[in-house]
């Protein structure tokens, strides 16, 4: 009874006489090879002016050129250092303490360098309260060796120096003294930075400093402020709330800066028969939506009801569904005290003042210690731009945002940039601001950079440069300090401020080597101040009128939302995050319209699969007000609250970002007064849109309760472990027995018991599906980008995929009893379609499960994979020939087969097409080449370099020290990796633990790599 | 130092050979110039005893300037301190003792000369030598205040002249003989022709008629006729083009032997061999990094700031004293090195070196397992290095030879704490006391292949 539960990966699984479905599960390739396409013609053939003989000849030629060129070797030089640094030893990485603070993402970071070069950013775990690693994060190394970057300052377009163009803004000052000229920037959060524009406004009085983030959280900031006095957002430590109310608030993704993943894991695996309970009331289905013990679609429009009611309104007029939901979330919420939660994140200053309110006595909420990680103010933005289109502001200085690419009315604002007298931009790469700028300073990435910043109030992070800047670049601080007649160098500058008041005593190089240090100290931060500055220029806390448009009759409720590739947008040109697929939808290289399936019928939009199993869907125009948006892909979302549409923010971008990686729409014209929340009308427009969509990618052919194991809080905890976590039996002598006993099995066993034994342990409780984990396998075993086309013919090259898998039954206990009283044949659909309405959600890491009994090792004809005793599966690239046997064999469908050659191909033409971009490669790892199946080694060349320290230092490897990329960059602590044959080691005990079971068990495949069965807190009082 | 994984530039090009100088023709000629050096060795020597007479004992001198002075001063050349040769005549013998054993003291005394001294030499503080006694200065003076052995250089350079000239005069008349030879032999071959043409016509004229001889199946004929052996031809044919042709396939990639023309001729045998400088000691990341290391020029420095020169009796048959300073210089070039100054200059011009240990991109080796952990020595893999002048390729690096040695090698497991427990159980699973490193599970793919 406990998993069988049905759960799908796409809507098409759900039709039964699904011919593609069906397609998919009988055969590897869907599609005929078509051989008609170039033997079909016999026109072309016979006119081909390529006799068969010539064929022949030009074939016997190149192969007897190419022998004899193959039997001379190559001359390879080796250029070594004429003085080498001190600490750098060819061969062995370097790990240096940074942070990235890009204005929309902040976190500590550990960056890896070989030989002088950044190869990798990791998670700094060290620090507490430094943000989190997040897939953005752990991509931006790329950002550094991106060949669209700026190389030098611009003058009108020509390149100058830095002395000219240092000259030249002297001379501007100079005419512009007594005009208004407004710095805009993105969030700082800098102490240093904050200090430093303190000083350059006094030297310019007429410069006014106006923080921006592209994605506002104006409104709670605001309520922040009118309650406590500062501007910053509450921290939350979600591991200390036992119950948990969600209205609208993606927390698990990029809701207030998005950081709480760890904390909430924290309180999600069960301890001592404990976990928190988690009701999330929402419009788009999030991660956090997808993590919920209980989710209930509701509109933002129902939304702004529903937090009214949680805070003591009234349900009338909610659906009775939503209405019961909201009174027993009251209830629980009542219940725990001063252990309870409520989140939202509707825009407006009265709802984020509500749950501020609700949470004041909350043992969860911080407010002593807020996050300084967001200061914009929308009002004083929106003068900004109303001066600027007004003309009343006559200079205007960007450092950091994009306000051409990313303001609502951007056209307007464009036309009227142009006229400025002044317009100077602060820019990596020529976006679309820079590209219109009379005046362009090209910044460094931060990997090049040095900076400070206090993302949490007494909690400073450091920045320091790891490489030495590509190009002819200077960061804006030094620029300022260059500009207030200051001689020194930012270093000095930031070091000299946390002497004075920061360190507090505290020493400055461990800070450095730490990259951050807590202080008591406090600090002048430069803080926008808009209440004290007249009228009108901040909401009353008890206005709702941002919202007062939700009330309109007709259209759809827009929730505009931050995918967890993209974000805000600014890393658009990177491969990597443009081919990570959005954990919810599955889909790459895109942002499309998420919509109902009810609303999608009355709007005759469509989603189909082709033949190949790649999805197709309608297109629409999305209208609000006078700005239309045409031909913006629709997916239909299970789970999408009727009424309601989604759509991602920060595609669309066409400055500085090549080809490839323009997609999708820039939904930012959608976002009117910086509010995620909009009514918009919908129309179907012609056409249909080719998605790169790996959803319905290897089918689970019926076998889901191998893949997904899940049950009740109650029942784990009242119940034996075979009740939920069964093993699977199979049958022996006509009798049944464990798969797990050694008689099952035709093979003979490894010996597993000496050495070291590697397991990896993932707990689906914990998992968030954040995809941090792809990201960094990505960087560690340099992966290839396939692009689009390829994503879509499903010949991505993931080592590492995180599966998203959609339940029926909007509780548990719900779905078994329905299950229970049906007659079997009609339980599949009555169970299956108001599931569609809101499925249950779970995130499934797969990678390479390193089976002790492989199915691919036993099938290759030239053995170039075989097992390692450590229980690795070892995969021989310059063996493999090519066969796919392997991959055909592998019930997990974990094998990637390169299609292509990736790097070095013009077709191909992502970071391993340039010289620039392949500085990222880790030298450790072989770069495969065309024909050749690759997939996850479990990180051997780390599991083999921690072997050697410990060899080298003659000491045993202590517990924790083996580690993969994946487990590396888990932030949430769901992926422990180590030696099982470890007494004392962590993973050890995981895999004693009940909830431990193996993917499709059943097969006897003996896989290293086993999960931990999700738990859902369904308890309702 | 480091090829990027994917940089392949470079495989177009042809690999070059190193060029064997073969040098037998102008043995007589460095003969003549070793007898002319030596004899003006002697002689200078001989000038040397004579000079010692004067002040001190010129060979314990020797000793003592070489222990003491030569990592800062040089006879004829400025160093680090200025140049020694005739330093003796210059000033008071009483001064200089004064200033060898402390020059400092000198100075704060307020000694005129001294203060002139060291502001003339940039204010470079010299060691003070407290426990040289004044026989010891004055042997060391004896020894630099020699007259510079000028004759030596002179006849080592006008030697070449001479030798060239002779050398070249043999080859000529080596080749005159045998052209001579060659042409008689031909002179001969003609007239023993029209010899026979004479005697064959007169015997036509006095009517002598020959018998013709009947010819038999061509053994050619033969053979082609006898199917058998052409049948077991063939097979032996087919099985030696087979032989063969394996053989020939199996090396090609194999590289054994490849000695290439490095930019800068740097000579094992002198620096390890001859010097005995130990290999980590320029080598230094083979014994943390995956990679040997080729020293960066800094390293080279240490050493070369001082040795600007290698001595007369470096110098071979093949390789003159000259051609090794010309080495050097490359060095200094290359670094930046203005030995005139004894300053660097800051024009760099890192050194290309030809890679002759090449692994392919799909293997994984790390030199610390080797060397650290296993404690093998270089020469295992390198061959006597300090042997060779050039090095070339000692092992064929293919991967037989990396498994055989894996398969032969027991590991060093007695003094290593990460090796104990697995060696106590692997021991008692296979029964024995000492495991080969493929026992260690060393042969499986992905230990060197990811």
């Amino acid at each position: 009874m406990a998993s069988n539960k049905k759960y799908w990966r796409s809507v098409e699984e759900l039709n039964e006489d699904s011919a593609i479905v069906k397609a998919l599960q009988d055969n590897e390739f869907v599609t005929e090879i078509p051989t008609d396409e170039f033997l079909g013609n016999k026109g072309a053939l016979e006119s081909s002016s390529t006799t068969r003989r010539d064929f022949l000849k030009y074939v016997g030629f190149s192969t007897a050129a190419a022998t004899l060129a193959a039997c001379e070797g190559p001359v390879v030089k080796s250029i070594p250092y004429v003085v080498q640094p001190h600490d750098v030893v060819p061969g062995v990485a370097n790990y240096y303490a940074s942070t990235m603070a890009d204005g929309f993402d902040f976190a500590n970071v550990l960056v890896k360098t070989r030989e002088g070069r950044p190869i990798k950013i990791e998670r700094n775990d060290l620090s507490e309260n430094g943000g989190s690693a997040n897939a953005r994060v752990h991509a931006s190394i790329l950002g550094l060796y991106d060949k669209n970057r700026l190389t030098g300052p611009l003058l009108n377009g020509a390149g100058v120096t830095w002395p000219e163009f240092d000259t030249a803004m002297a001379q501007k000052m100079n005419e512009m003294s007594g005009k208004d000229i407004v710095l805009l920037t993105q969030t700082f959060a800098s102490p240093s930075t904050s200090k430093l524009i303190a000083e350059f406004t006094s030297k310019y009085p007429n410069i006014k400093h106006v923080v921006y983030d592209t994605v506002s959280c104006s409104g709670a900031l605001d309520a922040f402020q009118n309650k406590y006095g500062s501007r910053a957002l509450p921290d939350y430590d979600f591991s200390k709330a036992e119950v948990i109310v969600s209205v609208g608030a993606d927390f698990l993704g990029d809701w207030q800066g998005g950081s709480y993943s760890r904390s909430y894991a924290k309180g999600r695996v069960p301890k001592n028969g404990k976990m928190s309970r988690h009701i999330q009331f929402e419009a788009n289905l999030t991660l956090t939506g997808g993590k919920a013990d209980k989710r209930v679609p509701a509109t933002p429009t129902q939304q702004v009801q529903i937090l009214k009611a949680l805070t003591g309104g009234s349900t009338s007029g909610l659906p009775e569904n939503i209405a019961d939901a909201v009174n027993k979330a009251k209830a629980q919420l009542q219940k725990a005290g001063n252990k309870a939660l409520l989140v939202t994140n509707l825009p407006d200053v009265a709802s984020q003042t509500m749950a501020l309110n609700f949470n004041a006595g909350s043992e969860a909420m911080d407010v002593n210690k807020p996050l300084l990680t967001r200061q914009g103010s929308n009002s004083e933005v929106m003068n900004v731009v109303n001066g600027v289109i007004s003309g009343n502001i006559k200079g205007l200085i960007t450092v950091g945002v994009d306000p051409v690419y990313s303001l609502p009315n951007a056209t307007e604002f464009a036309e009227a940039y142009q006229k400025l007298e002044m317009s100077l931009a602060f820019a990596i790469k020529q976006d679309a601001t820079a590209s219109l700028a009379k005046m362009v300073a090209a910044t460094p990435h931060y990997l090049e950079s040095w900076g400070d910043a206090q993302l949490k109030k007494g909690t400073y992070s450091l920045t320091q440069p790891t490489i030495r800047p590509l190009f002819n670049t200077r960061q804006f601080q030094e620029c300022l300090l260059q500009w207030t007649g200051n001689s020194k160098k930012y270093y000095d500058y930031i070091k000299e401020t946390w002497t004075a008041s920061v360190l507090a005593g505290g020493s400055w190089s461990k800070a450095l080597h730490d990259g951050f240090t807590t202080s008591d100290a406090e600090v002048m931060m430069e803080t926008v101040k808009p209440a004290s500055e007249g009228a009108g220029l901040m909401e009353e806390s008890t206005s709702n009128g941002a919202l007062s448009f939700l009330t309109q009759e007709g259209g759809y409720d827009l929730t505009l939302y931050t995918s967890t590739g993209l974000g805000d947008g600014q890393q658009a040109n990177n491969p990597w995050l443009q081919e990570f697929p959005d954990p919810i939808t599955r889909a790459s290289w895109d942002n499309y319209l998420t919509v109902s399936a009810p609303d999608a019928e009355a709007l005759d939009l469509v989603n189909k699969h082709v033949s190949n199993g790649a999805l197709n869907g309608s297109y629409a125009n999305v209208k609000l007000g006078n700005v239309v948006i045409e031909n913006v892909p629709v997916i239909i979302q299970p789970g999408q609250a009727k009424g309601s549409v989604g759509l991602a923010l920060g595609y669309g971008k066409t400055a500085a970002i090549q080809e490839e990686m323009q997609t999708g729409v820039n939904a930012y014209a959608l976002y009117q007064n910086f509010s995620n929340i909009q009514k918009v009308s919908i129309e179907k427009a012609s056409g249909m849109h080719e998605f790169a969509c790996v959803q319905l990618q290897s089918t689970m052919a019926g076998r889901s309760e191998d893949i997904i194991k899940e049950t009740t809080l109650e029942i784990f905890n009242t119940k034996d472990r075979s009740v939920w976590n069964s093993i699977p039996v199979t049958d022996y002598d006509h009798s049944p027995i464990s798969v797990r006993e050694e008689k099952a099995d035709i093979w003979s066993p490894f010996d597993t018991s000496i050495g070291h034994h590697f397991n990896l342990s993932i707990d689906l409780n914990a998992c968030t599906g954040c995809g941090a984990c792809v990201i960094a396998c990505h960087a560690e075993n340099n992966v290839p980008v396939v692009g689009k086309d390829e994503v879509r013919k499903f010949r991505d090259m993931h080592w590492l995929r995180v599966d998203r898998y959609y339940a029926a039954g909007e509780t548990f206990k719900e779905e078994i009893e329905t299950l229970e009283n049906l007659p079997a044949f009609d339980s599949y659909k009555v169970v299956e379609v108001p599931a569609y309405e809101n499925p249950q959600v779970a995130f499934q890491p797969v990678m390479c499960q390193h089976c002790n009994h492989a199915p691919c090792e036993t099938v290759c004809p030239v053995a170039a994979t075989s097992h390692g005793r450590q229980g690795q599966n070892h995969m021989a690239y310059n063996r493999c020939v090519g066969t796919r046997y392997c991959a055909n064999n592998c019930p997990y469908k974990v094998r990637r087969f390169n299609w292509f050659l990736y790097s070095e191909n013009d077709a191909f033409d992502y970071n391993m097409n340039n010289d620039l971009g392949r500085m990222v490669l880790n030298p450790d790892v072989v770069v495969r080449s065309r024909g050749v199946m690759e997939k996850c080694s479990l990180c051997i060349q780390m599991t083999q370099k921690t072997i050697l320290d410990a060899k080298r230092e003659g000491r045993p490897v202590k517990d924790g020290e083996f580690q993969t990329a994946c487990s590396k960059a888990c932030d949430t602590g769901a992926m422990v990796f180590g030696d099982v044959n470890d007494e004392e080691s962590e993973v050890l005990k995981l895999k004693k633990d009940d909830r431990m079971y193996h993917l499709l068990e059943n097969v006897g495949t003996k896989p290293n790599v086993f999960y931990h069965a999700i738990i859902k807190n369904t308890s309702e009082a | 130092m480091h090829i990027p994984v994917t940089n392949k530039k470079l495989y177009n090009q042809q690999m070059k050979k190193v060029n064997f100088i073969h040098l037998r023709s102008k043995l007589p000629l460095l003969l003549l110039v070793f007898l002319l050096t030596f004899s003006t060795t002697i002689y200078s020597q001989d000038a040397a005893a004579d000079n010692a007479a004067a002040g001190g004992d010129v060979a314990a001198g020797e000793a003592l300037f070489k222990a003491n002075c030569a990592a800062c001063h040089k006879l004829d050349k400025k160093a680090v301190g200025p140049a020694l040769r005739g330093v003796g005549d210059k000033f008071d013998r009483d001064w200089l003792h004064k200033w060898i054993r402390n020059s400092q003291a000198l100075i704060a005394s307020g000694d005129a000369q001294a203060i002139k001294l060291f502001e003339e030499n940039n204010k470079a503080i010299m060691t003070a030598f407290p426990a040289l006694s004044d026989a010891d200065i004055d042997d060391i003076l004896a020894y630099v205040d020699q007259p510079k052995a000028e004759p030596a250089p002179a006849a080592a350079g006008a030697a070449p002249a001479d030798g060239t000239a002779a050398s070249g005069g043999g080859s000529v008349s080596n080749t005159l003989v045998i052209g001579a030879l060659a042409l008689i032999f031909l002179l001969l071959v003609i007239m023993l022709y029209l010899v026979t043409n004479t005697l064959k016509r007169i015997a036509e004229a006095n009517g002598v008629v020959y018998e013709e001889k009947e010819k038999g199946t061509p053994i050619w004929k033969a053979f082609v006729q006898n199917q058998f052996l052409v049948l077991v031809f063939t097979v032996f044919l087919l099985l030696a083009a087979a032989y063969f042709g394996f053989g020939y396939m199996m090396q090609v990639g194999v590289d054994q032997g490849y000695a290439p023309v490095q930019p800068i001729h740097y000579s094992h045998k002198i620096h390890a061999g001859d010097n005995q400088i130990d290999c980590n000691f320029c080598h230094s990341s083979a014994r943390k990094s995956k990679h040997s290391g080729i020293p960066s020029l800094n390293v080279c420095m240490n050493c070369h700031k001082n040795i600007s020169e290698v001595a007369p009796e470096t110098a071979t048959e093949e390789y003159s004293k000259e051609f090794y300073d010309g080495e050097i210089q490359k060095l200094y070039k290359a670094v930046g090195w203005d030995a005139e100054n004894q300053e660097y200059t800051g024009k760099t011009e890192p050194v290309k070196w030809v890679r002759i240990h090449n692994l392919p991109d799909f293997v994984y080796f790390n030199h610390s397992q080797h060397v650290t952990v296993a404690g093998i020595a270089c020469q295992t893999c390198h061959g006597e290095i300090q042997e060779m002048e050039v090095v070339e390729q000692f092992a064929p690096l293919t991967m037989g030879w990396c498994i055989n040695c894996h398969r032969e090698t027991n590991v060093n497991l007695a003094t290593n704490e990460y090796y104990a427990k697995i060696h106590e159980e692997l021991s008692k699973k296979y029964g024995v006391e000492k495991l080969t490193i493929a026992e260690m599970g060393g042969l499986e793919c992905g230990k060197c292949h990811y």
